[in-house]
């Protein structure tokens, strides 16, 4: 059968920066992936080797506008790691709840724009309603929706007053009914399960042979979260678990980031709850020449920063990697044999995130062209879940069911 | 804690030029570059490690390859250097064996300028086609003056 590329991106709003997905597919079905990135490279590990040891926190908190807690965290767990210092209890739970309230924003916008592209535009409105509630709890205990600038090498650079406290716990609580509702929704909803079960599968090996990370990893059965296995401080104290499901396929992913919305909503309750006066910063004075590591399990995966120094005032080298470069090239065994009308929700269920922009062409190797907008590649998703339900017969409304 | 560094200093042998465990959790080891393809094949397929990243450092003598590999279960970061020197610095590739590395070897040849021999694709992957060939950004002597517009090569990139 006559091979042709589909080429998704740069520029589309699957991708949340963008990257270049070549589809090879013969007919319906995708045969290879290539994948290019590098379109938003801003060379902040450069950047960063000219800018003081306190000046980078701000710096690594702008590689991703959703992960903004999870960058500048890792990097100072490996500042402390460096000076081996201790982070005071109160501080440490201070980072819980920012990087908790920070997950649970993050998947919740995820499980929205999962249900957009599979045409259950319900979910999606509800997903982001929930969500805006996180964020005006952020924007109480730190002053902005995002880019909150809480963390700082040896703690964190503003402390929660009771009212504050009181306030998040009191918002949190009215969290839990919803997530279950929603949760619920998806899990239970025959046409979701048709939808996703067996879709863009990644089997436990191959998550293991790339090194997949996240979600994308605890999907496949990988029972791999950072905040468990580095028995960081703040969370080694506290009572959760790592969610983790064994089908590998885009529907298992969903139900980790649904149950890890629970589960960090049960973190922010405790560590608000067990909060103790104290001091919020063990003031590090001088960095040593040496090298560390930080590691922070971010929403979609474990952040990874390296820190080099030379004695002086400025980092000799940081590196950073974030847990996409690890999930992206997972594509070319999640997407091989799958459809066309399916490769949007393949690609969304690793969470890359999302930039706003339109096209995709579709051009086959004598070089005639057609070009496909985005609309078009949603609309293929969502004529598929129309024909299941149509396949299905009636199905119960969530009214009926009782939702 | 001590009993991973053990273990590694028993199966590694004389692999291992310096080895040293500064934290609990973390362990710092260095080989030379003919060993690192057997090094980090025994750590990833036999000791269960999964690949956390690498780094590439430049240090006047060469460029220091650090491959940090956590196994997960131990709570362990094991952080595998060589050095690589100058002035064609060349080191055969960890990423035909493993998938995992494949992304970030192509990382390290175009900022650094590390050749990776027998690599299965080695095209650039953060750079622009355009960018000029023999400058790598990440190296210390690098300026930003370095390059103008009119290095350019607008003709690979097909603009």
């Amino acid at each position: 059968m006559k091979r042709t590329i589909v080429p998704i991106g740069p520029y589309h709003p699957l991708l949340e920066e963008p990257e270049h997905f070549k589809l090879y597919v013969e007919g319906e079905r995708v045969v290879d992936v290539d994948v290019e990135i590098g379109y938003n490279h801003r060379g902040i590990e450069k950047l960063a080797e000219g800018k003081t040891w306190d000046q980078v926190p701000f710096l690594v908190e702008r590689i991703c506008g959703i992960c903004s807690t999870s960058h500048p965290l890792a990097y100072c767990l490996a500042v402390e790691d460096l000076v081996d210092c201790k982070v005071p209890e109160r501080a440490a739970l201070i980072r819980v709840v920012i990087a908790e309230l920070e997950r649970i924003h993050s998947h919740l916008l995820w499980v929205g724009l999962a249900g957009h592209f599979i045409g259950y535009n319900t979910v999606w409105m509800w997903a982001w309603k929930y969500r805006e509630a996180i964020l005006e709890i952020c924007e109480k205990l730190t002053g902005n929706r995002n880019h909150y600038a809480m963390i700082k090498p040896g703690g964190v650079r503003r402390d929660l007053n009771d009212e504050q406290i009181e306030y998040a716990l009191k918002r949190i609580g009215e969290l839990a009914a919803p997530t279950n509702m929603l949760i619920g929704a998806v899990s239970d909803d025959p046409v979701m399960g048709k939808r996703l079960r067996g879709v863009g599968v990644l089997p436990y090996e191959d998550a293991v042979l790339y090194s997949a990370l996240g979600p994308t990893s605890r999907g496949s059965g990988v029972p791999w979260d950072t905040r468990k296995d580095e028995s960081l401080a703040g969370y080694k104290d506290l009572d959760w678990k790592v969610i983790v499901q064994q089908d590998g396929d885009v529907f298992a992913k969903a139900v980790v980031r649904l149950l890890e919305c629970l589960e960090s909503v049960s973190l922010i309750g405790q560590a608000l709850t067990r909060m103790e006066e104290g001091p919020i910063d063990a003031e590090i004075t001088e960095v040593p020449p040496g090298e560390g590591c930080g590691r922070y399990e971010a929403p979609r995966g474990e952040v990874f920063h390296y820190v080099r120094s030379d004695g002086s005032n400025m980092p000799y080298r940081v590196k950073v990697r974030a847990p996409t470069f690890n999930n992206l090239p997972t594509f070319k065994v999640s997407c091989k044999g799958e459809t066309i009308a399916d490769v949007a929700l393949i690609t969304a269920s690793i969470d890359p995130c999302y930039c706003c922009t339109e096209r995709v062409g579709v051009v086959d190797r004598n070089g005639n062209e057609k070009t496909l907008r985005e609309k078009a590649l949603v609309r293929l998703s969502v004529e598929k879940t129309k024909e299941i339900i149509k396949k299905m017969g009636r199905i119960p409304t969530l009214y009926e069911k009782g939702i | 804690m001590a009993t991973i560094l053990n273990e590694l200093k028993k199966s590694l042998g004389k692999k291992i030029i310096a080895i040293s465990q500064p934290r609990d959790n973390r362990i710092y080891l260095r080989v030379a570059p003919e060993d690192i393809v057997t090094t980090i094949k025994y750590l990833f397929f036999d000791y269960k490690c999964k690949l956390a990243t690498s780094t590439g450092l430049d240090t006047r003598e060469g460029i220091e390859i650090i491959h940090h590999l956590c196994r997960e279960d131990k709570n362990m970061v094991i952080n595998v250097k060589t050095l690589v020197p100058y002035p064609n610095p060349s080191i055969e590739s960890v990423g035909k064996e493993i998938p995992a590395f494949d992304w970030i070897e192509r990382e390290l040849n175009e900022l650094l300028g590390v050749e990776f021999r027998g690599h299965p694709d080695m095209r650039r992957l953060l750079l622009a086609d355009s960018f000029p060939k023999g400058k790598y950004p990440l190296r210390k002597d690098f300026q930003h003056s370095d390059v103008t517009d009119k290095d350019y090569d607008y003709k690979r990139s097909g603009i």
